[in-house]
């Protein structure tokens, strides 16, 4: 009798399971197969599968401009991530592991940072960028990406280097490591994860950020991938297959990133916001 | 040679602390402050005139049937954020906790709409929207249902973006709370089994308790998340929301960008600043009384 339960218990669940499975993922299915069918193919049949393997839609995405923007993304990604890892990790350092006046009100202000949206100082990010002329530049679009991830940042990575023991930083100073040194070869080397973390989470976040790019970068050979998909999508609007294609050739770096280290992606984008 | 010694650590402090302050100080902490003083401006974007009005704005904004409108639609967008996807999320967390074969594999794919960027998430479903040829509309034509396939016109407008952020938000909260069960000790469940509490016993006086922390997290994430939600409406609107679908921060956007109506924008914003700070504080105020008395 209880085994009977037991089983039908099981069946409810995985028939649950098979439902959100179709939800969450039929639409990456879907991206995949309707990109190699045209746009008559894909009237005819959008669930089938494509009977014949129509190779125009990525010739239409993978155009110079689609590159571009795709470079861009790298760049801006590239550039703030560093500076971001760097100067947080620097400003972390201080908070756990030096002592000076006004330590915890500073971190105390920098976390806040956390609380603020966004979207309150678009006006004044887009002011003063004009007013400097980095408006309409990768470089001006990296000043926000990496003052907005500090908070976060900073607030990681100060738990994990105060969870070094401080034994292990002192023999350095004895051995006659300097701060800089101690800071270089002791503290960043065995924060590995905590780093990790705070680079998987902001990169995806830079990757995919659209607001300040949209109001930033105005000329077609700044654009990152967002906005690209986005002006591929007002082009192409009646072309559906060629604007799924954009978008799975678009997130294809994303998606490769999850494959390959799926307990570093959820744990970068979920710990970075529970911690926030 | 003391002084110098002390001198010496100052300047070692302020090379590790300054190049993150520069950054925050500059975007961070001086934005703020510029949205307050932008708000009190009579200012019409690209023009150099700027005319100090006080406190206008803020009386506009107040008696602006359309700012209290974004507002009633944010925090629709905060009651289904907070009833509908953390209660979604908790079951799928507790589905992929059962001992299933494959549960890796399920949650690897529930994960996997966090993956997309809000734009991509936004387009592919205008796409699936589309009234004559999205896939919504192709089965519907199909199974000749009676339904109008026009999903992202007029009232259902509000419904249809909803459900795309449910979809999209969902999994992520369903990540969180997943790892709040997982923190839970087993022996709990087992020291139960043996004084008899059958499955609902066990879900209502261990699970749900334990889980009240990470319950409250994901909501304040919902909570202020939900408040200054931007992305999906303006994609999906084709970036002019109607008065259906518009939020407090396309409003802003709206009025700062495309009326370059700077000041009246950076007012919106202020106000929204404001909201955002006042709600997580209320919010965190309540709860944590909870905690105290129990």
């Amino acid at each position: 009798m209880k085994t009977v339960k037991h089983c039908v218990t099981k069946g409810v669940l995985y028939f649950c399971c098979f439902i959100v499975l179709i939800i969450t993922g039929f639409p990456f299915v879907f991206l995949l197969t309707n990109s190699f069918k045209d746009m008559a193919d894909y009237l005819q049949g959008v669930w089938d599968l494509p009977d014949k393997l129509f190779l125009g839609n990525y010739q239409a995405v993978l155009q110079p401009d689609f590159l571009r923007y795709f470079l861009n993304s790298v760049i801006v990604a590239g550039i703030s991530v560093f500076v971001i890892v760097l100067v947080s990790s620097m400003i972390s350092f201080a908070f756990a592991k030096m002592h000076f006046r006004g330590q915890n009100l500073l971190y105390f202000i920098i976390i806040a940072g956390m609380m603020i949206p966004v979207h309150t100082t678009l006006i004044p990010t887009f002011t003063l960028l004009s007013s400097l002329g980095l408006r309409d530049s990768l470089i001006g679009l990296c000043g926000p990406y990496i003052s907005y991830n500090i908070p976060i940042s900073v607030f990681i990575l100060t738990q994990f280097f105060r969870e070094i023991p401080k034994e292990v930083e002192e023999a350095a100073i004895i051995d006659g490591c300097s701060t800089f040194q101690v800071f270089r070869k002791i503290t960043m080397p065995l924060s590995s994860a905590g780093l990790s973390t705070v680079v998987v989470y902001t990169f995806l976040n830079i990757w995919n950020e659209f607001i300040n790019a949209n109001i930033l970068i105005d000329s077609a050979a700044k654009k990152t991938l967002p906005l690209g998909i986005r002006d591929f999508y007002g082009f192409e609007t009646v072309n559906i297959p060629a604007v799924l294609t954009a978008i799975l050739v678009g997130s294809l770096p994303v998606i490769i990133l999850y494959f390959c280290a799926q307990e570093k992606v959820i744990n970068g984008l979920t710990q970075g916001a529970v911690k926030g | 040679m003391i002084n110098s010694k002390k001198l010496n650590k100052r300047l070692l402090v302020l090379a590790f602390v300054l190049p993150a302050l520069f950054f925050y100080g500059v975007f961070n902490l001086a934005g703020i402050v510029r949205t307050f003083y932008y708000s009190t401006l009579d200012w019409k974007g690209i023009s150099a005139n700027k005319t100090f009005v006080g406190l206008e704005n803020y009386i506009a904004v107040a008696k602006d049937p359309l700012f209290w409108n974004a507002l009633k639609n944010n925090l629709i967008l905060v009651a289904v954020s907070v009833f509908i996807q953390i209660p979604c999320a908790l079951g799928l967390a507790l589905l992929i906790n059962a001992k299933l074969k494959g549960a890796r594999f399920f949650r690897t794919v529930f994960f996997m709409p966090m993956l997309l960027s809000t734009v991509a998430t936004g387009i592919m479903w205008i796409l699936f929207y589309d009234p004559n040829f999205g896939i919504l509309a192709l089965l519907i034509h199909k199974l000749n249902l009676p339904i109008s396939t026009a999903f992202l016109q007029g009232d259902r407008a509000l419904p249809s973006i909803l459900l795309v952020i449910c979809w999209q938000f969902i999994p992520f909260y369903m990540i969180i709370l997943k790892a709040g069960l997982t923190n839970i000790p087993e022996e709990l469940y087992e020291a139960a089994k043996i004084d008899g509490a059958n499955s609902w016993q066990c879900f209502s006086r261990i699970t749900m308790p334990l889980l009240i922390p990470t319950i409250r997290t994901s909501a304040v994430l919902q909570l202020v998340g939900s408040l200054k939600y931007f992305d999906l409406f303006y994609v999906m609107m084709g970036g002019a929301p109607n008065e259906s679908t518009e939020l407090m921060a396309t409003y802003m956007y709206k009025k700062g960008f495309t009326e370059f109506r700077m000041g009246y924008g950076s007012t919106v914003a202020a106000y929204m600043f404001i909201i955002c700070f006042v709600f997580a504080c209320v919010f965190l105020f309540m709860t944590r009384k909870k905690e105290d008395a129990r």
